[in-house]
């Protein structure tokens, strides 16, 4: 846990004798604990204090990496158990499992889909990030070709998953390069698998589903057989169970910094569901309450869409609210004739009144004006949405070219600079909508002829 | 032996309690009751199931899209047969929403909304929501026609705002049923309103919150934090954020492109069918998650998912 300013002002020598560069020791301390600077700085401090310090200054959380390259997955390093105190930071990767047991058409082409998987959400392209390699048919063969084939078809992270030691070892040694994460050591199997995991300085997932003391026993092992990089599979598959075993293990990272269960979690919803659509609402549930890494046994698009749209949601920092590339949006298919309305580029305002316009029946054309990610009257009253910031949207995105008519429809919110922006725009007719986005239906019905 | 103490929270507050139906020959549902967040039986009680209602109309929408409607058949054309169908696709209550009132609709008045309601109750023995077509004055003048016919078989009425809360809460109280009282995105609006429903008369055990909701990717980031917000408020001891909470996941995720348009879209949207229920689906049980005690749903096959799933949360 994170020592305040005053807590590592004990810790240091308190002579004040400036070598570091800082006034006073609790002026560097307050910088300590901020983390602007580094404890090295002070030349006099004890052994035993940059222990404690350092001890104290470790992530709750571990950041741990699967894969390399540009799309390895990297989970933990999390602060807080509800989003809204800070932010969610790593979002949890999606892996798609695959088996052994499937014929090599069926791999390669599954294989191929995920990793050419790609849907853009407010102008982001949101992505699968990787494969868990099931050796389902116990037999070592089967399992190194399967990982082999899934290799040659995709650069996106692996989980490898088998029991028998001799039979990851094979594998690893045709992948270990791509820094796979192995799955699992067990209570069983556990020092076999560590010394893999050094061998082929891998991240290794440790298993223990009889609970979370020989969870955590089970992975002080690991750690002191000099594993760091670990991840951690509590067993527990259902709904109760999972957001029980997961919401414990946060806590105990978080709020009690108990190392042992300081590391990301693998899930896996399709183990817990008797149905894909069970899957979809469990993996959703994992992403909200603490999953690092989420297999899925299936790979579906109309899944995967919105499944990805929830992890974009909820690890969205709340202080730093998405923001739309300004620009004009069309929402339906609209057509010269269509309506030209003017919003904000704060996401959920271009959220409401985009929703509002698709289930109003008229196709329209949204000019979205750059407000630095603020509401209509937040942004108005903030002086960032004004008659002239419309006009020159208008103009920087040839609005008129868009449309046959030369209508501009404002927030009723700011009707105030109607008589403004037609002086800045002459030969644009400016309407009034209503204040709420919810009544668009009704005002174009009323008011909209065209 | 690593022997792992899981720290617990010391909840001092506790959500209230709110029944529906329950007289006059009608089954009671009761929610709230919650002394820890949602689904965490191991540091509190959870003593009433969060429960579904299942959405319909006094006439047959227009605007959903054809597999919605052919879930449902004919039944969409009378409330009456349209309730009992959502009886028998597990529906815990019976949302009806007088969606011919509003304005920009056929602007029908009291008496159709007393014939719709009455029709309803007479139909189904399990409680009743109805809600209004959402524009204040209209609302006004829909519910308290509602609120008469069902005098004395407790049932919700909705949306109750700052702008008409007194009327609402006025019959509420002279009628016997709850008021839903919805604010936009923000816990001391929400706060708020509960304040002016207690100042009127209407008690604590007669109100129920629906503090908006935007559907999975449309702001559903937001309402879930306001939800989770307020529900850790009302267990910090708030008894004005200790209201159940109701969202209707249903209406806010069929009425985006995701669940409406068939064609004409990225094929990695995926198939129709599939995203629509999931996009239904997941916004419901994030919503849960987050501390909803009603969720009101649209399509019958997320109903029997999502009632699959609070079963499953529930079991200790």
């Amino acid at each position: 846990m994170a020592l305040t300013g005053i807590e590592i002002y004990k810790f240091l020598p308190k002579t004040n004798c400036k070598e570091c560069g800082f006034p006073t020791c609790l002026a560097f301390a307050m910088k300590l604990a901020a983390k602007g600077v580094e404890l090295s700085l002070c030349p006099y401090v004890s052994d035993e204090a940059k222990q404690a310090l350092e001890a104290a200054s470790r992530p709750p959380i571990r950041l741990v990496t699967v894969g390399a390259g540009d799309r390895k997955i990297e989970v933990g390093n999390e602060v807080v158990m509800f989003r809204h105190e800070k932010t969610f930071y790593r979002p949890p990767g999606f892996v798609i499992k695959v088996k052994d047991t499937d014929s090599a058409d069926e791999i390669a082409k599954l294989v191929g889909e995920v990793t050419g998987y790609s849907v853009e959400r407010v102008g982001m392209e949101l992505k699968l990030d990787g494969f868990a390699i099931e050796n389902a048919s116990d037999n070592g063969e089967n399992f190194v070709k399967c990982v082999e084939l899934v290799k040659s078809k995709t650069d996106l992270p692996l989980v490898l998953m088998s029991s028998d030691p001799a039979v990851m070892d094979l594998a690893l040694e045709k992948v270990a390069s791509a820094k796979p994460l192995i799955y699992a050591a067990t209570k069983e199997n556990c020092d076999q698998m560590v010394e893999l995991a050094k061998k082929h300085q891998c991240p290794l997932v440790v298993s223990e589903p009889a609970g979370l003391s020989e969870l955590a026993e089970l992975v002080a092992r690991v750690n002191d057989a000099g594993v760091e990089d670990v991840v951690l599979d509590p067993g527990a598959r259902e709904f109760g169970h999972s957001l029980t075993a997961l919401t414990q293990i946060r806590r105990l990272a978080i709020k009690k910094s108990f190392q042992p269960l300081g590391f990301p979690v693998i899930t896996f919803p399709g183990e817990g569901s008797a149905s894909v659509e069970e899957e979809a609402v469990l993996a959703g549930q994992h992403v909200a309450k603490y999953a690092g890494i989420i297999v899925l046994d299936r790979f579906t698009p109309g899944v995967s869409y919105p499944l990805l749209t929830l992890r974009l949601n909820i690890y969205t920092d709340p202080q730093k609210p998405i923001q739309m590339t300004p620009g004009i949006y069309e929402v339906g298919t609209p057509k010269p004739e269509s309506p030209l309305c003017v919003t904000t580029n704060f996401s959920l305002t271009y959220f409401s009144i985009a929703g509002e316009l698709e289930s109003s029946g008229f196709p329209s054309w949204l000019l979205v004006c750059d407000t630095e990610g603020l509401s209509v009257l937040t942004s108005w009253s903030a002086g960032k949405f004004d008659a002239e910031k419309i006009a020159k949207t208008v103009k920087e995105f040839n609005a008129a070219d868009r449309v046959s008519h030369s209508s501009l429809i404002l927030p009723g919110g700011v009707a105030i600079l109607r008589g403004e922006l037609e002086e800045e725009l002459p030969d644009w007719k400016v309407m009034v909508g209503p204040r709420e986005a919810v009544d668009v239906g009704g005002f174009l019905k009323q008011h909209w002829a065209g | 032996m690593l022997a792992v103490e899981v720290p617990t929270e010391k909840w001092t507050g506790k959500v209230h309690e709110v029944t529906l139906g329950g007289s006059n020959g009608r089954k009671g549902v009761t929610v709230g009751g919650a002394t820890t967040l949602p689904f965490l039986h191991f540091e509190g009680a959870m003593p009433n199931r969060p429960v579904v209602a299942i959405e319909i109309q006094d006439k047959k929408p227009d605007d959903w899209p054809p597999h919605l409607i052919s879930a449902w058949g004919d039944v969409t054309a009378d409330p009456g047969a349209w309730a009992k169908k959502a009886v028998e696709y597990g529906a815990d209550i019976i949302a009806l929403r007088l969606r011919s009132a509003h304005p920009e609709e056929a602007d029908t008045g009291a008496d159709e909304a007393r014939k719709s309601t009455d029709k309803v109750l007479s139909a189904v023995d399990i409680p009743v929501i109805i809600l209004g077509p959402g524009v204040a004055e209209k609302d006004n003048e829909v519910l308290i026609a509602a609120s008469d016919v069902a005098k004395g078989q407790r049932i919700a009425l909705g949306n109750c705002e700052e702008k008409n809360h007194r009327t609402i809460a006025a019959s509420c109280i002279a009628d016997g049923h709850v008021a839903i009282g919805h604010t936009p995105l923000e816990i001391n609006l929400a706060k708020q309103l509960n304040v002016l429903l207690c100042d009127v008369g209407l008690s604590t055990d007669s109100i129920i919150m629906d503090p908006d909701t935007g559907a999975l990717g449309y702001g559903i980031e937001y309402c879930y934090s306001v939800m989770e917000r307020l529900r850790l408020a009302a267990l910090g001891g708030d008894k004005m954020a200790a209201m159940p909470m109701i969202s209707p996941a249903g209406a806010e995720s069929w009425r985006q492109k995701e669940s409406k348009v068939t064609e004409g879209v990225p094929p990695s949207w995926g198939d129709h069918v599939e995203r629509a229920l999931s996009w239904e689906g997941i916004t419901a049980v994030i919503l849960l998650n987050a501390g909803a005690d009603i969720v009101v749903l649209r399509h019958p096959d997320t109903v029997t998912l999502v009632k699959a799933t609070i079963d499953k949360l529930m079991a200790t």
